[in-house]
């Protein structure tokens, strides 16, 4: 439970390319870490693979930031 | 010339004339075949006749369900889904004037909707594969036109606009869309015609003559081919020079 931040922020850095300090809390996956939307959809499967959850498409677009991520899959795992 | 060993390819409508050709075509290039259709005793008889490779797959596309579960049942049959072929059809034929609302939702779903569904189970596989073909089966009609055929040519004109969109939203993870448009094709479809109705569609064509299933095969395998990577969004018109497009 307490490695899920940084399980989501691997996920992140080898997906999109960026440096493990840039994925802060509030960072924002396509304004601050040059996702595109096809990019969040991607993570978001990723997401689901890793933690073995469903995230519905209604959940899927709550989740813009880092933070988003791991409080979603916090509270879903 | 194209080699697609250790592709796996998923072949909607295999049980009929074109789809049938589809198949062998893309067996015949190494790919692992997936026979999806209606009728099991044909695409088993086929399965039998390509041996190794080849997965039969019922599916009735009419069937929301059916439809929903086919990409995961391919998937797991031939390990993974790199060739999506949207081939199956159906027509409903009446007079505009005339058609039920029946007839033109039947059409819509098997056509449209099917394709649509299916596209989206195997584009995960691909995006994570960053590789991936969908090749989807429209129609001459869906283009021109035809009297008694409004449901049909909405469904494969709108198989053209919507294989285009997804063509742009995937085409940085190395999966094409494209769609391939027949024009008259010989199969037991055209076969019930009779000769003042098939002189009248002959006349009709530059070529003077009907497409083979086969010709529309070696379409699809192209745009199935990796040497295809750079077409995405095209339709490719066989039809004999009736609609230069």
């Amino acid at each position: 439970m307490s490695d899920i931040p940084d399980r989501v922020r691997k996920i992140v850095v080898e997906h999109l390319g960026v440096e493990e300090d840039k994925v802060t809390e509030s960072a924002s996956f396509i304004d601050d870490l040059g996702a595109d939307s096809l990019d969040t959809v991607e993570l978001v499967m990723a997401f689901e693979e890793e933690f073995g959850i469903e995230i519905p498409d209604d959940a899927a677009e709550t989740i813009q930031t880092f933070g988003d991520a791991v409080k979603f899959i916090k509270e879903a795992s | 010339m194209f080699d697609l060993t250790g592709k796996c390819a998923l072949i909607t409508g295999a049980s009929g004339g074109i789809g049938g050709a589809i198949a062998k075509a893309l067996h015949e290039a190494g790919a692992t075949v997936g026979l999806s259709g209606t009728r099991e005793a044909p695409l088993q008889a086929l399965a039998d006749e390509l041996g190794e490779r080849a997965f039969v797959l019922p599916c009735n596309l009419s069937d929301p369900e059916a439809v929903a579960a086919l990409p995961k049942q391919a998937a797991e049959a031939m390990g993974s889904v790199d060739i999506l072929v949207n081939n199956a059809g159906i027509t409903r034929d009446n007079l505009f004037m005339r058609m039920s609302d029946e007839e033109w939702q039947s059409v819509l779903d098997v056509n449209l909707t099917a394709t649509f569904k299916l596209c989206k189970g195997v584009l995960r596989g691909m995006m994570k594969s960053r590789w991936g073909r969908i090749v989807n089966i429209s129609s001459v009609v869906g283009a021109t036109g035809n009297p008694g055929q409004g449901n049909y040519a909405a469904a494969k004109a709108g198989m053209v606009g919507m294989s285009k969109s997804l063509a742009y939203e995937v085409a940085s993870r190395g999966i094409t869309v494209n769609a391939v448009a027949p024009g008259f094709i010989e199969t037991a479809m055209t076969d019930k015609l009779n000769d003042d109705q098939k002189a009248g569609i002959l006349g009709q064509i530059p070529a003077g003559r009907m497409g083979s299933a086969d010709e529309i095969a070696s379409a699809v395998l192209y745009l199935a081919s990796p040497e295809a990577g750079y077409v995405t969004g095209a339709t490719l018109h066989v039809n004999g020079g009736m609609a230069m497009l």
